[in-house]
């Protein structure tokens, strides 16, 4: 079994095999998160700067402490005080921080590409944390881990994904790592919330209704609506859009016994969902998409730096 | 990846079997049987003798002693050469905190893998102590490590390879010497074989 | 001194030449045209094997000066146009000033004849620093020279402003150049919108939002009588919209790119290249296969390069915040003669009526053929150049050519603009 990549970027590099090695290694390290001493010196020596050139704290947050618990050291260089706020580009800033003899860059930005960019500056590897709208590969690792924990098996299921997909950076790379591994999508939203070209990405289906599609899927996938990206006014209010997407009591009759809920947080109560739905004991798998989180970010760290040449075993 | 055939088997399935049952006897002479014992053995192959340990404590003393397998993965000093992305769950089903662990390993070499079992072990809690079984010692140590209780000492070069198979992995139990082809990983076999 | 052109193969439709032929240059004009001519004291030059044609313009080149002259100024924008084989280009006036009155026309020319490799045909703004808002004095820009009216790299938005101007500045006689992008509709798109936009999470810029435009600049055209002309048209119903307005006998002209006929969408991937970043966006193979069709039916009235250098740092960052636009000048010649001409979809002399002739004619500056008393602006190029485009190949101070890696047939050898060399055997004078 080989793992032979350097960055965690494109997720459609990465094939079944690849992902499920992530996630049984994820399984591993949630051992460690599970016990009193909570780190392991795997990463010991290795510095890896956390870019995050827009704001984010969960991410971030995950990402410092599955660094920290792989016993790496970790930088954190970003926000209000980063160069490009001063005018620098980001490639300077990139050369910048090689002369520091780092390791590894975890990447936030508002731009597509960006993570990209780095590579083509830096020798070191490098993690997507989102670009844009473009991507979100540990967000898509998270997600499967979550699904796998309560599913055990993508083939087959029906995963549907509602809300905003034309902005959200989790569909760029939920929807592919979903079909690699052998799921089937459905997208729900309202059209000024559907992407050009939705079946680029792998969707399988798409519909504006979610109670049509509800009592078919295994896994409902609600995507955060960005309050503060309503300007464009892809719907007419809040109230319209809860009452047409929202998963709330009321609909959960349509909804398979077994079927189960995810979110990307942070969560909007009275949204994408009512707090019935957003806290069912039996459904709601959200917190545990957080603590997927710093697992599956801890693998990728640690398959990523794996030995000299990046994963190619001696 | 192939490696050379045997230069001699050191031991074959009976001496293999004789050593173990030996071992179990002095680990309950040493520890004046198993009040507080637990097994722990060291995947891959360290885990499987220390499963047969435990079923001769069984059969000498009529009492289940707990069993665990731990995965040092995460803990390797030469995680930049020797990266396998195979992680094996560690499985300790039981509190460290206060108990005689015996650590199982199937061949002592430098004593790196066991330092990095000690750090695995005290990560988990604090035992009364920990002893180690390891069924070859083929000498050359790295570091100050003492095994408690041997199968069979091993004279060996460093140009060889002193590897355990199993029957429940490999078809067959023996321990055999290699010579080490050039760019051959030197350690424990991969499992079921090569 | 006179200079003798021997042995070339002139082709020129408008004075019906195909064939081997010297041509006597005396002066800035063409004194004779004719099998094996003799001239005593004239500088002989030997063609055998090269094309001659009546010389090549592209009527839509941004020189950038002045304002922008870390991307390029008028001699290094004039060098590359040479070096690409032209003897003329129209500027366009998105400068800093813009170009919207007659003193920075006049600054524009005054460079141009001082350093300039080749003419410059200067646009001026419709519309006051490029606003959209007030008319710009059209007037005192023709006065001083300017040959066309636009407000390119953006287009007027409002459609009562764009009547205003049309309907002012027709008593000029010059051609409106319409940059059609609904700026509603486009918001900040990066890249066509569809398979593309998606996949790489990028805006879309929709065909539409310049379909939209191309309608209305059509209906206004209509309305006022004013001449006008569609910018890099990229789209399959754009093509068509043009193709029903000409059978309508409505004065209307429109133009194409090299990267809008040889690119397509599909070219973006993820790595995000800026130099492939243009507007209007690279389009499908449907619609770069809709402009080749009108090209090839006479929809398309000339070939143009949107020649738009950048400095290189304002390129190599993320798409989103890189400028749009690509270098074209010293590819144009090459990349249509290996595409359209060398495959068989045109013949060479519509590539002339498309690169000299069309362009000529749309900006109503003196037309130029292979004749006895044309001027003489003449385009030499060797048909059997093999090369590929590589970034330090230009004359261009900016290398963000979409085209790098290229392989090309066909490459500009000799240029000569007035009678007066500005390119020799590849190299510009």
């Amino acid at each position: 079994m080989a793992f032979n990549h350097k960055h965690l970027i494109d997720i459609t590099e990465y094939s079944d095999t690849d992902l499920m090695t992530i996630l049984e290694t994820a399984k591993a390290f949630s051992q460690v998160n599970e016990r009193a001493i909570k780190k392991v010196p795997t990463l010991k020596g290795k510095t890896i700067v956390n870019m995050f050139n827009e704001p984010s704290t969960r991410t971030r947050s995950s990402f410092e402490l599955a660094e920290k618990r792989l016993s790496a050291d970790t930088l954190n260089f970003g926000g209000s005080s980063t160069s490009t706020v001063k005018g620098e580009s980001l490639i300077d800033t990139v050369m910048t921080l090689n002369s520091y003899k780092i390791d590894m860059i975890v990447v936030r930005d508002k731009h597509a590409g960006a993570p990209y960019i780095i590579t083509q500056s830096s020798p070191v590897s490098v993690i997507d944390a989102g670009d844009g709208k473009h991507g979100h590969p540990t967000q898509a690792l998270l997600d499967l881990y979550s699904i796998w924990e309560r599913k055990h098996d993508f083939c087959g299921l029906k995963v549907g994904i509602v809300g905003d997909i034309s902005h959200s950076r989790v569909c760029g790379s939920l929807i592919p790592a979903l079909k690699i591994m052998g799921a089937e999508v459905t997208i729900v939203a309202p059209g000024t919330l559907i992407p050009a070209a939705p079946e680029v990405l792998g969707a399988d289906h798409v519909s504006y209704c979610l109670d049509d599609v509800l009592p078919e899927l295994d896994v409902v996938y609600m995507l955060r609506i960005q309050r503060e990206r309503l300007e464009g006014a892809p719907f007419p209010s809040l109230r319209e859009y809860h009452q047409l997407f929202g998963l709330t009591k009321k609909r959960e009759h349509l909804m398979k016994p077994d079927a189960i809920i995810c979110h990307p947080g942070p969560i909007n109560r009275g949204v994408e969902f009512d707090s019935y739905m957003a806290d069912h004991p039996e459904r709601s798998v959200i917190l545990d998409q957080v603590y997927a989180g710093i697992c599956v970010r801890m693998a990728a760290l640690y398959l990523l730096l794996g030995g000299a040449d990046n994963g190619l075993a001696s | 990846m192939s490696t050379s055939s045997p230069k001699a088997v050191i031991m074959d399935e009976a001496a293999v079997s004789r050593a173990m049952t030996r071992i179990a006897h002095e680990i309950l002479e040493r520890n004046e049987g198993c009040d507080n014992l637990a097994i722990v053995g060291i995947v891959t192959r360290g885990d499987l003798l220390a499963k047969e340990l435990v079923e001769h404590i069984k059969d000498i003393e009529g009492v289940d002693v707990p069993l665990g397998s731990l995965d040092i993965s995460f803990y390797r000093d030469d995680f930049q050469t020797h990266f396998s992305p195979e992680v094996h769950a560690t499985d300790i089903p039981f509190d460290v905190d206060g108990k005689r662990i015996v650590l199982v390993d199937d061949i002592l070499y430098t004593g790196r893998t066991i330092r990095c079992a000690l750090d695995a072990i005290m990560d988990l809690g604090r035992p009364s102590r920990v002893e180690l079984a390891v069924l070859v010692d083929r000498g050359h140590r790295e570091l100050p490590i003492c095994p408690d209780f041997v199968g069979k000492n091993v004279p060996s070069s460093h140009e060889e390879n002193v590897r355990l198979y199993l029957k429940d992995v490999d078809g067959r139990t023996a321990v055999e010497i290699t010579d080490v082809a050039a760019g051959a990983h030197v350690g424990s076999a991969p499992l079921g074989g090569e | 001194m006179a200079l003798l052109l021997k042995n070339a193969h002139i082709v020129d439709p408008a004075a019906g030449l195909d064939g081997v032929a010297d041509v006597l240059v005396e002066g800035e004009r063409i004194a004779r045209v004719g099998e094996n001519l003799d001239a005593a004291d004239a500088e002989v030059i030997d063609l055998a094997g090269k094309y001659l044609v009546p010389g090549l313009v592209d009527m839509h080149v941004h020189l950038r000066e002045p304002g922008y002259e870390h991307k390029e100024d008028i001699e290094s924008g004039t060098r590359a146009a040479a070096h690409g084989g032209f003897t003329g280009v129209c500027s366009m006036p998105n400068t800093d000033p813009v170009t919207d009155n007659g003193v920075t026309i006049e600054y524009v020319k005054s460079v141009a004849a001082a350093k300039g490799h080749c003419r410059v045909f200067p646009s001026g703004a419709m519309t006051k620093g490029l606003k959209g808002e007030i008319i710009s004095e059209m007037g005192d820009m023709v006065a001083h020279g300017c040959v066309a009216f636009t407000d390119d790299g953006r287009g007027i938005q409002g459609a009562g402003m764009l009547r205003r101007a049309m309907d002012y500045g027709k008593m000029f006689g010059k051609v409106f150049m319409s940059h059609c992008q609904d700026e509603d509709l486009v918001g900040d798109g990066q890249v066509n919108e569809g398979a593309v936009s998606t996949r790489l999470g990028l805006l879309g810029w929709p065909a539409a939002g310049e379909e939209l435009q191309i309608s209305r600049d059509i209906a206004i055209a209509e309305l006022t009588g004013a001449k006008l002309h569609i910018q890099h048209i990229s789209t399959a119903h754009g093509v068509e919209l043009v193709r029903e307005a000409k059978a309508k006998g409505l004065p209307v002209t429109c133009e194409a790119t090299p990267h809008h006929m040889f690119l397509t969408e599909d070219a973006i991937d993820g790595t995000y290249n800026t130099s492939l970043k243009v507007n209007p966006p690279l389009r499908t193979a449907a619609d770069a296969e809709a402009v080749i069709a009108g090209v090839i039916d006479g929809t398309v009235d000339a070939i143009v390069t949107d020649h738009a250098p950048h400095a290189d740092w304002e390129k190599a960052r993320e798409f989103e915040l890189a400028p749009f636009g690509m270098i074209g000048l010293e590819t144009s010649l090459g990349l249509v003669y290996t595409n359209l001409v060398k495959t068989g979809k045109i013949s060479l002399a519509r590539m002339v009526e498309l690169m000299a002739i069309g362009p000529r004619r749309i900006l109503g500056v003196e037309p130029v053929s292979i004749a006895a008393g044309s001027l003489a602006d003449i385009t030499v190029f060797d048909p059997e150049a093999t090369w590929t485009v590589t970034a330090d190949g230009f004359e261009s101070q900016a290398k963000n050519s979409g085209f790098i890696g290229a392989s090309i047939t066909g490459r500009a050898t000799d240029v000569f603009v007035g009678g007066v060399a500005t390119m020799r055997d590849g190299v510009v004078c």
